[in-house]
């Protein structure tokens, strides 16, 4: 057996060019399989320690006003482990310098030691100690984006009253791990705070004293959630409850958990191409070897080495090629887990990270590859075991060739003989040829991807805020407020135009499903806020009814144009009705229902009100604009348009960047390895033939035709099916990665189709120069010597 | 008999080779396969090469084909130097100038015999139609075969059409009988006669038969990397007197 030893080594090392392009594609397979995983678990990892460590709560009870002593109450409530009260409330901040209108919430923490539920982190600084009632302490985020430390000042305006407040600390709580101001569509820390302060303080300034305006709970093991929930709504109905809700729709939790549901749909699918491809790698490279090698297997089958012996001697050489793949793929996966891992960990604002390549998800992609490498080699083992010793010995009879289907339709004198050979070699082994084509058309489509996200952000946004969402500033008042308030917004200097409009909360319910949205409500003929539908034509709104987006009411209520909503208004005297959906409307950003100004407020009963307004500005005015707006203390919150698009590229951009040069990394991996080993194993099949060619006459040039015309035909091929796989590939991520807050319309700009061509294009024309090289070294004479 | 002179002295010389010598570095080891080499090979005359396996008629033949170049010496066709190493020149002077015709018929298996032929033709500068080129070697019922559906024999006419469809001056044979039976073999080698008489084209062919040395002008054996004797035959015989 040494001597099968030493043949080993000597193929992998013949074969060692082609070894590394599959290894390379093994290798991206599992490192692209253990960067998704490993980021995943790290993340869930991290989170949920974070969750235990800072006792995250488990309901969440938005109120108005309850007394302190209704909180025992709730503590009775079958089920419940943990009850903490708490005040929070909105509020303006001043930052010296920073001239655009900046909004917080304020949530209370006891005045002596820690909450009972959502702890807080310090990141920097200490808690606040009792008795000084100006001390704060301020998000991370919120801090970072202000270069705010401890010790610094703050102004801020809580229920119209002016405070000097003193920040002593920084850090977070998993209840704002994600950060989103009311109303607002994308993290932004620079214009939305998030606070904390000791309850008397807290309470003093929002005339909350003995009293809590939001609760928080735990439950105990096998609590009844839905019990516990409408239990706790019963109770505190009368001090203006507006539904406790679970934590899977605490806005901060609902987001990491889409966007980590998201991951995990994802993570599945590249792999599985990665390793498709390895696998029809793996099978021609062996089937080659074994064919070119057959005299050497009947000889040593006739010296008396058994089947398994002389298959098992092939099957090392997958395997130490697999090996190769599995550990540079954990190497490579590993270092991607981290990069991505801290990716996310920036994007979700998680406080730390735990990062763990768990040994089962290593343990995994090794069964995984290794079982790809066995399906990949099945058909030349076999092969092998076939092969009769006599049989081998014998020189293979030339192959039969046929013409192909394009010269019997006539085209056959159009074509010279070297075209002629390229069409027939691809013919006479068509599922080779169309693997590879099919190789390189995933590649193809791989690169689409890599671009994709950024096409259809770009879109979203056009459509959205230029279409739909146009306001130059939207502001917010804290409470419904007389229409008088946007006379006065517009007669400041500088504000062009402004349109009225009321948001809600209110819960949505169809047969069993229900749903909590805000709704909006403006006038009809409004200009700067509009609906539109799927074909970007302006909806209407209609006089009465409500209008709902198409992801609400598709895939959330279940309801379609025309059926009867019961609506339960969350708000004033909380009427609930039945309101007819009269459309449907298209908006890929966010979850929206809309109906009349005049017919909400009809609804209410509260008089002719409005919550905010949306304006045009002239950006000349602005600075005074936000000036005014600060001083107005109903005012709570501003968004200003291109703010919010810039916060948007802010959030995704890095995780766009990255996910484009791990996609085209793993493109161009693919693109080689495939046209490479194509490129190689045509050169060796066909060595002698272009060898013959040289002798009688063709130049290099002219040989090179053969080889890699064959290869450019493959290419140009492959192209159609690949730009038409991957538009199918990002549909099918548009489709898996819609959420609440963003849908993912399929939209492809020309120049991602041209990127992904042109990068193919590339690398299929570096592996043929790759190969090109090879074929200036062939030795005519030695090729003639032998026999096939 | 075929009644043409077997003197060829007094014509034109084709191929001149001085002291060529072709070394090969095996490691180590130095092996000579040709001594100095001073010969002459006329336009017209068909010369057959003798001599023990290992000997140096494939690489004295390989030389004069451009296909490999001497260590040193000259070796010139006509005005060509063939001692160059620039491989366009001496892929040129194969295009314009040689056929080859091998043991293993080397014939391209996606091509049918015509194709095989026309691969030559399309690149040549005055050939035969590649029909006419197969009619010399019989195979006019062959054209549309692919080399799989063609038997040994034939597959090395074949290759005799494409080495001559260009018309070259001369042609060039490494054991072309060496894989097939005694009348394929004949077949074969009236095949290279006929060329060789209605075209004139110098041909030379290798040989461990020392029976095919009667349809030669000429016979050169070699031994050791040197020419050990030249023998001029006063009348060549045909193919079908040989006695093999
Ligand atoms: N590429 C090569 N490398 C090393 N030695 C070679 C090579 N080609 C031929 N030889 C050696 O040169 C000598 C002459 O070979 P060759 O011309 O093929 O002989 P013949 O055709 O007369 O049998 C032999 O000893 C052979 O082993
Ligand atoms: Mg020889």
């Amino acid at each position: 057996m040494r001597a099968l030893h030493h043949k080993l080594w000597r193929d992998l090392w013949q074969l060692r060019g082609q070894s590394l392009a599959i290894t390379a594609v093994l290798a991206s397979g599992v490192a692209c399989y253990l960067m998704f995983m490993s980021t995943l678990d790290s993340l869930l990892l991290s989170r949920d320690l974070y969750y235990s460590e800072n006792r995250f709560a488990e309901i969440f009870v938005p109120i108005k006003r309850a007394p302190e002593s209704v909180a025992r109450r709730l503590r009775m409530i079958d089920g419940v482990d943990k009850v903490d009260t708490r005040v929070m409330a909105p509020l303006t901040i001043d930052i010296e310098g920073f001239r655009e209108p900046v909004v917080g919430t304020v949530t209370s923490i006891p005045d002596h030691g820690e909450p009972l539920l959502n702890r807080l982190y310090l990141r920097a600084g200490r808690s606040i100690e009792q008795g000084h009632n100006d001390e704060i302490i301020i998000s991370e985020a919120f801090a970072k984006a202000h270069a705010m430390n401890p010790g610094d000042r703050l102004g801020v305006i809580i229920n119209g009253k002016r405070k000097q407040l003193r920040i002593v600390g920084t850090g977070g709580s998993p209840e704002f791990i994600h950060q989103l101001r009311p109303g607002g569509m994308f993290p932004d820390y620079e214009r939305y705070g998030i606070l904390w302060m000791g309850r008397t303080a807290l309470a003093n300034a929002y005339d909350m004293e003995g009293a809590f305006n939001y609760a928080v709970l735990t439950l105990t093991r096998d609590a009844d959630e839905q019990g516990v929930i409408d239990r706790i709504d019963d109770i505190l109905k009368p001090y203006g409850g507006i539904g406790a809700f679970a934590r899977e729709y605490q806005p901060s939790h609902q987001f990491l958990a889409q966007e980590l549901d998201q991951l995990e749909n994802l993570s599945g699918l590249f792999p599985i191409i990665f390793l498709g491809v390895a696998a029809f790698l793996l099978h021609t490279v062996v089937t080659r070897l074994v064919s070119t090698q057959r005299e050497q297997i009947a000889a040593l089958k006739a010296f008396g080495y058994s089947n398994v012996s002389v298959s098992a001697h092939y099957l090392q050489l997958i395997m130490l090629i697999v090996l190769a793949g599995i550990v540079l793929g954990i190497a490579a996966g590993a270092w991607l887990g981290t990069l991505l891992s801290a990716i996310y960990v920036e994007y979700f604002r998680l406080p730390f990270l735990r990062f763990e390549l768990h040994p089962l998800r290593i343990a995994q992609a090794s069964v995984i590859t290794i079982i790809t490498g066995l399906l990949g080699t099945l058909a030349a083992v076999r092969a092998i075991a076939r092969l009769k010793p006599a049989e081998a010995m014998r020189p293979v009879a030339p192959a039969r060739y046929h013409t192909t289907l394009i010269e019997e339709l006539g085209f056959q004198r159009l074509l010279s003989t070297p075209t002629r050979m390229i069409l027939r070699n691809l013919g006479h082994k068509p599922v080779k040829s169309l693997m590879s084509i099919l190789g390189i058309a995933l590649a193809v489509g791989m690169l689409m991807t890599g671009r994709f996200q950024e096409n259809t952000i770009n879109y979203m946004m056009d459509v959205h805020y230029g279409l739909s969402q146009r306001e130059d500033l939207a502001v917010g008042f804290s409470e419904a407020t007389s229409r008088r308030a946007l006379t006065e917004l517009e007669s400041l200097r500088g504000v062009d135009y402004g349109e009225p409009v009321r948001n809600v909360p209110a819960r949505l319910r169809y047969q069993h499903r229900e749903y909590r949205v805000y709704i909006s409500a403006f006038e009809p003929g409004a200009i700067i806020k509009r609906l539109v539908d799927s074909d970007l034509n302006i909806v209407e709104l209609p006089g009465d009814g409500i209008v709902l987006n198409d992801y609400l009411a598709r895939e959330i209520l279940h309801i379609e144009s025309g059926q009867p909503l019961t609506v339960e208004i969350l708000e004033g005297s909380m009427p609930i009705r039945q309101i007819p959906v009269t459309a449907l409307i298209r908006q890929d950003l966010g979850v929206g229902a809309y109906m009349d100004l005049d017919a909400l407020n009809r609804l209410i009963g509260d008089g002719d009100v409005i919550s905010g307004a949306y304006l045009y500005i002239d950006e000349k005015y602005a600075d005074e604009i936000y000036r005014h707006l600060k001083e107005r203390p109903r005012v709570v919150g501003s968004v200003i348009r291109t703010q919010e698009i810039e916060n948007f590229h802010r959030t995704m951009d890095e995780s766009m960047l990255f996910w484009t040069f791990v996609a085209t990394l793993f493109a161009v991996v693919i693109a080689v390895g495939v046209v490479y080993n194509s490129a190689r194993i045509t050169l060796t099949e066909r060595s002698r033939e272009l060898a013959s060619l040289r002798v009688l006459g063709y130049t290099r040039g002219e040989i090179s035709y053969i080889l890699l015309g064959e290869l450019a035909l493959l290419t140009l091929v492959a192209m159609p099916p690949g730009l038409w796989f991957g538009r199918a590939l990002c549909g099918y991520i548009a489709s898996s990665i819609g959420n609440e807050m963003y849908r993912v319309p399929l939209v492809l700009e020309p120049a991602t189709y041209a990127f992904a061509a042109l990068v193919v294009l590339v690398a299929s024309a570096v592996s043929a120069l790759l190969v090109r090289r090879r074929l200036d070294a062939l030795d005519l004479i030695e090729v003639l010597k032998t026999k096939d | 008999m075929i009644a043409r002179s077997p003197h060829r002295t007094d014509t034109e010389v084709a191929f001149r080779t001085r002291g060529v010598t072709k070394v090969y570095q095996m490691g180590e080891v130095q092996v000579h396969a040709l001594r100095g080499i001073d010969l002459e090979l006329y336009k017209g005359e068909f010369v057959v090469l003798l001599g023990p396996s290992g000997s140096g008629k494939s690489t004295l033949l390989n030389i004069l084909g451009g296909l490999d170049v001497p260590t040193s010496g000259t070796v010139n066709y006509e005005d060509h130097d063939l001692s160059t190493f620039r491989e366009a020149v001496l892929t040129r002077y194969r295009r314009e100038h040689v056929g080859f015709v091998f043991q293993f018929y080397n014939l391209i298996p996606s091509l049918t015999a015509r194709e095989n032929v026309a691969l030559v033709t399309e690149i040549a500068t005055n050939p035969m139609p590649p029909d006419e080129a197969l009619a010399l070697v019989n195979l006019s019922d062959r054209l549309d075969h692919f080399p799989a559906q063609l038997s040994g024999g034939e597959q090395q006419r074949v290759a005799i059409a494409r080495a001559i469809a260009k018309r070259p001056d001369v042609l060039l044979c490494d054991e072309p009988t060496g894989a097939l039976d005694i009348s394929t073999g004949i077949v074969v080698l009236e095949a290279l006669a006929r060329v060789n008489r209605d075209l004139g084209t110098t041909t030379a062919v290798i040989t461990h038969n020392v029976a095919i040395a009667g349809m030669a002008d000429r016979v050169i054996r070699l031994s050791d990397g040197r020419i050990a004797d030249i023998e001029i035959n006063s009348s060549r015989q045909s193919p079908a007197e040989l006695s093999w």
